[in-house]
């Protein structure tokens, strides 16, 4: 994927709180998406956007893709994995139109 | 599709079946067929007949007790051969 200069204007700051869509694109047919299953409808944080990339989920069909940003998100890795230390985190580069904004005072 | 929470089959993070295997380190190069198979997608790509978003589509398109059979350039292989079919590059009977 080729980092593109003429970015969107990212829609959420390093430090906001974000929820991954709990959407399910490969139980309504083929597709090709990024997000991990794990993270789908958890609470993270952004760490910083990564800039800009042609979104995958309409190249690994060739359909013409719109430039969509990537963020690297950050969510306590214990209550995903059901293991490890507190303090453990996952880092995974989610795009997006995956993320929603999540207010801060609700928990995860 | 299943009803159930049940990931896509290359979506393997956080599956109990893996979680006590030992990571490989053991970087092994790719051997004849896989150095073809890896030469035909790049040059696939050159040409503009694919990309690798869409070689990941069909190495995910795979049914599960296949995927796991094959091996990793045998799955590209597979995903090349299915989107050269699907866009009408190679018929069928041809890959026999």
């Amino acid at each position: 994927m080729d980092a593109v200069t003429e970015a969107p204007k990212p829609r959420f700051a390093p430090g906001a709180a974000v929820r991954v869509k709990d959407d399910w694109p490969e139980r309504r047919g083929p597709c090709h998406i990024r997000t991990p299953h794990y993270v789908r409808g958890r609470t993270g944080r952004v760490v910083r956007p990564l800039g800009a990339f042609r979104n995958p989920e309409d190249l690994a069909f060739a359909r013409p893709a719109p430039l969509l940003t990537l963020y690297h998100v950050e969510f306590e890795q214990p209550p995903i994995w059901n293991e490890g230390r507190p303090g453990d985190t996952i880092l995974i580069e989610i795009f997006e139109h995956w993320l929603e904004p999540q207010p801060v005072s609700k928990e995860a | 599709m299943s009803e159930d929470h049940t990931p896509a089959t290359h979506d393997l993070g956080g599956s109990a079946r893996f979680r006590c295997t030992p990571v490989e380190h053991d970087e092994a190069p790719p051997d004849a067929f896989g150095k073809r198979v890896d030469a035909l997608r790049q040059v696939l790509a050159q040409k503009k007949l694919m990309t690798v978003d869409e070689l990941r589509r069909g190495i995910e398109s795979i049914p599960a007790d296949e995927y796991f059979q094959l091996g990793y350039y045998e799955r590209w292989l597979r995903s090349i051969a299915l989107l050269m079919q699907e866009k009408g590059h190679v018929a069928p009977e041809e890959l026999r």
